[in-house]
């Protein structure tokens, strides 16, 4: 079994009253495509928000290969190598898109960025645009530039905060192709609505409702679990 | 007796100042300039105002305060409205406005400093002190003005209104308030009352084209340490600092006394932005 | 390449309009020059990096007193009390920064404000040392730069041309580097940059470094090429003024500073011949500026025709 590389114990975050996440225990493994799903507000993004040190918990503790992070502002995990993309896409919108990925790769110190963000952008499927300014965009492609902006941060954990939100079909199985890439150098923690694309990708699936775990395991045993398919998939049926 | 005519004062300035930013969240740098420009157009209707003092300044109590919220009404709707309320925006605009209100006055009124006769001129005799009776009656009208106004936000339906927009600007627009409206009247109301405190002033001092600075500092004060937006805040920490202020000068010059206060706002402002005394009203 | 011919070609140009003008507007060139150091320093903070500050007069007094002090009291020369200068405004803006880079937006500006105050009062306060109101008037013997006399006009000029053209260069090369990318990711998206791994607080107090040391170079310049220091240079109007200047001429724009400086002073210097109350044209600007060319001369410029321009 792969070592576990990021790992969160007993974390617990309120808002007034209200425990958006409490007491969530996770192991990522190193290497795996790690899916988190559940319904709107089950405290996901809350989640990864403590995981990446956007907001502190008020209990638990992180760790990062064996460290503890939990204390740590966010750009040292950064550096570290937790890189986040936001759900709502957050990028410098007047800025050109080699420079939003500029950004990211001298962030850690490349060397040489016209070849390092050229990379990233290829991965993307976004080299062309190189020039653009990033505001212009199509929704689409702001999407795909923060991943790009993830990759040029080459990260140890990359959390993808519901990436294909947004992007057209054909544009989902390049990502889907994409992602699979990055594995096994990087862990991919993913954050993901389209039930299509967490099957396809994911070795492991966490379900979140209410702020608490309500099962992991493989998607096959995901599928077939009853209260799964109650709290989750039946709510998601309900509202189509 | 000094420091609560200067307490009175300063706390209908300050409330100006915070209704502003409570409601609209626009920082009126120019809160001085309407002061003072209570202060110069109440000399200005005194002069054509013959007989008694009493009739003069009454009549300025009146047409002051309406001109100045007029232009201030003016100046949310040509200028505020168009910069969408942008926080550093206005800040520009309104320096901006600060410099083209003094540079008026001067222009208008010319640089020296104008006299305004107070309205009545009785001493009340105490066995110790005496006291003018002018003002006594300038506390107890500012009290009565900021009465009004507080019966005005809590108890009708304009007032609420502002609340209202002050909550949730998207949502009052959805349920059909004109926040364009509303923001002209706030800021035409802010400034009034900036007037208003500068005609029970005058008296006392007198108008001069750059007599704002010290209103628009010390209001800047109140307002921060009472926390900003919050109005019991802002009367409390009036209060306070009017009545120390002539403690303060007891000891320190003028000068020192300001340096003093002024760094320690700012490190309130750093340290804790919201008010030292925290509640929201 | 292109950008380097044009800053080049600007210098240029201004070598030429010395030679050309009548002495009353070399001399004002002079001036326009110093001025638009200090909002280029301005600008490096406001214009790239968003941090609009309200209190950049502090920076500008302490380069003027850090020098005009030193001459003055300890008969340092005029050089190294230049470079003093610029130290001491950037020793400023390090203090400012460390606390006012706390707040943001509207508070970071009243912060800002404040602490500018307490300066231009304690100037006034310590009237003793700093000649309060009246000010310091520097002599001429303490206004030799490398054998240059800052009494006359010609050699004051090509001090103040040479201070602004390595003030250009330097900022021509910072906006350019990797560093200047950094300006523009504070002002464009703290948050994204924060989860890029970088650190906003530190980044933007070194850009508030950089600035303080551009207007304490200036305001040092000013004192000892104009020979006076006086406490109104630490008054609000000369926090106002970098920012008029750079909104004009179009912040984020490595030209902009001194195309603003310039129109600026020619249009305060044509007005005050007609009127007292000339600051009027201050006010007007400033709510002109915002309501109807936001971006500035060069900003709009850039935006329609000149994608390039730096
Ligand atoms: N900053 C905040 N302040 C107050 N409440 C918050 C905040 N952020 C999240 N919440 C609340 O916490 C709960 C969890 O929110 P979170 O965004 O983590 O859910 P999510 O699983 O990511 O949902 P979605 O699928 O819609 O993105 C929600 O009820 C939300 O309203
Ligand atoms: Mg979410």
């Amino acid at each position: 079994m792969a070592a576990v590389i990021l790992s969160a114990k007993a974390l617990v975050r309120s808002f007034g009253g209200l425990r958006a996440v409490d007491g969530v225990d996770l192991d990522l493994l190193s290497g795996e495509i790690h899916a988190l799903i559940g319904p709107n507000g089950a405290g996901k993004t809350t989640f990864v928000s403590l995981l990446s040190g956007r907001i502190a918990p008020d209990q638990g503790q992180i760790t990062l290969a064996g460290e503890d992070i939990t204390r740590l502002p966010a750009h040292l995990r950064v550096r570290k190598g937790i890189a986040y993309t936001f759900q709502i896409t957050s990028i410098y919108p007047r800025l050109s898109v080699f420079d939003n990925v500029a950004l990211a790769a001298q962030a850690r110190g490349a060397g040489n960025l016209k070849a390092e963000v050229h990379a990233a952008l290829l991965r993307v499927g976004m080299a062309e645009l190189s020039n653009q300014e990033a505001a212009t965009l199509s929704y689409g492609h702001q999407r795909l530039l923060e991943v790009a902006m993830g990759l040029a941060l080459n990260p140890r954990v990359l959390i993808l905060d519901e990436p294909t939100q947004g992007l057209a079909s054909g544009e989902i199985a390049g990502f889907v192709a994409l992602v699979r890439s990055l594995v096994p150098q990087t862990t991919v923690l993913l954050i993901e609505h389209n039930m299509d694309v967490v099957m396809d990708l994911a070795q492991r699936i966490t379900v979140l409702n209410h702020g608490k775990v309500l099962a992991q395991g493989s998607p096959t045993e995901i599928r077939s679990n009853r209260a799964v398919q109650a709290a989750y998939l039946g709510v998601d049926h309900a509202e189509t | 007796m000094e420091g609560l005519v200067k307490a009175a004062v300063l706390a209908l300035t300050a409330v100006g100042l915070s209704l502003v930013f409570g409601v609209m969240r626009v920082v009126n740098v120019a809160h001085g300039a309407f002061f003072m420009l209570g202060a110069v157009l109440a000399w200005t209707v005194a002069q054509y105002v013959p007989g008694d003092p009493m009739f003069g300044w009454f009549a300025a109590l009146l047409i002051a305060p309406a001109i100045v919220a007029a232009i201030a009404a003016t100046a949310d709707t040509f200028v505020l409205k168009r910069l969408n309320y942008d926080p550093e925006a206005t800040i520009v605009a309104t320096i901006g406005l600060l410099y083209i209100l003094e540079q008026a006055a001067l222009s208008l009124f010319g640089p020296d400093a104008k006299p305004v006769p107070a309205p009545f001129n009785i001493r009340l005799q105490l066995p110790w002190f005496g006291y003018s009776g002018y003002k006594i009656f300038v506390v107890f009208a500012a009290v009565a003005v900021l009465l009004a106004v507080w019966w005005f936000m809590t108890r009708t339906r304009a007032g609420l209104v502002m609340r209202a927009t002050q909550v949730d600007r998207q949502t009052a627009r959805a349920f059909g308030i004109n926040v364009d409206r509303v923001y002209a009247g706030v800021f035409a109301l802010g400034a009034g009352l900036a007037a208003i405190a500068a005609v029970l002033l005058v008296p006392i001092s007198q108008a001069h084209y750059l007599m704002g600075g010290d209103p628009l500092l010390l209001s800047f004060i109140v307002v921060i340490i009472g926390g900003l937006g919050s109005l019991r805040g802002t009367l409390v920490a009036a209060l306070i600092i009017g009545l120390s202020d002539g403690v303060i000068s007891m000891f320190w010059s003028p000068t020192l006394a300001k340096i003093i206060a002024t760094a320690a706002v700012a490190m309130v402002l750093v340290f804790r932005p919201q008010g030292l005394f925290g509640a929201r009203a | 390449m292109k950008i380097w011919i044009l800053h080049i070609a600007v210098l240029l140009a201004l070598v030429l309009a010395q030679l050309v003008l009548p002495p009353y507007h070399a001399n004002n060139l002079s001036r326009i020059l110093v001025l638009a150091v200090f909002a280029m320093g301005y600008n490096i903070s406001f214009g790239y990096a968003g941090l609009l500050s309200l209190g950049h007069a502090l920076l500008f007094a302490a380069g003027m007193y850090g020098a005009g002090m030193l001459v003055h009291h300890a008969g340092m020369p005029a050089l190294p009390a230049l470079i003093a200068g610029g130290l001491a405004g950037g020793a400023m803006a390090g203090l400012v920064g460390l606390l006012a880079l706390r707040t943001a937006g509207v508070s970071f500006m009243i912060v800002t404000l404040m602490f500018a105050q307490v300066g231009f009062l304690s100037i006034l306060y310590f009237n003793g040392v700093t000649g309060g109101d009246e000010g310091i008037a520097l002599t001429g013997p303490q206004r030799q730069i490398l054998g240059l006399d800052m009494t006359q006009d010609t050699p004051r000029f090509w001090v103040a041309l040479i201070l602004f053209a390595i003030a250009l260069l330097v900022k021509l090369a910072l906006v350019q580097s990797r560093f200047g990318r950094l300006m523009l990711a504070m002002r464009e998206n703290e948050e994204r940059s924060r989860m890029l791994g970088l650190n906003p607080f530190g980044i933007k107090l070194k850009i508030l470094v950089i600035s303080g040391v551009f207007s304490g170079v200036a305001g040092a310049a000013y004192a000892l090429l104009f020979g006076y220091l006086g406490g109104s240079f630490a008054s609000v109007q000369y926090s106002i003024l970098p920012m008029l200047y750079v909104l004009l001429g179009g912040a984020g724009t490595v030209l902009g500073p001194l195309l603003g400086a310039g129109l600026m002073f020619y249009l305060v210097d044509f007005t005050s011949g007609l009127t007292s109350a000339y600051l009027m044209v201050v006010g007007a600007a400033l709510v002109v500026l915002v309501l109807f060319a936001p971006k500035g001369i060069l900003g709009t410029l850039r935006e329609r025709w000149l994608p390039w321009l730096p």
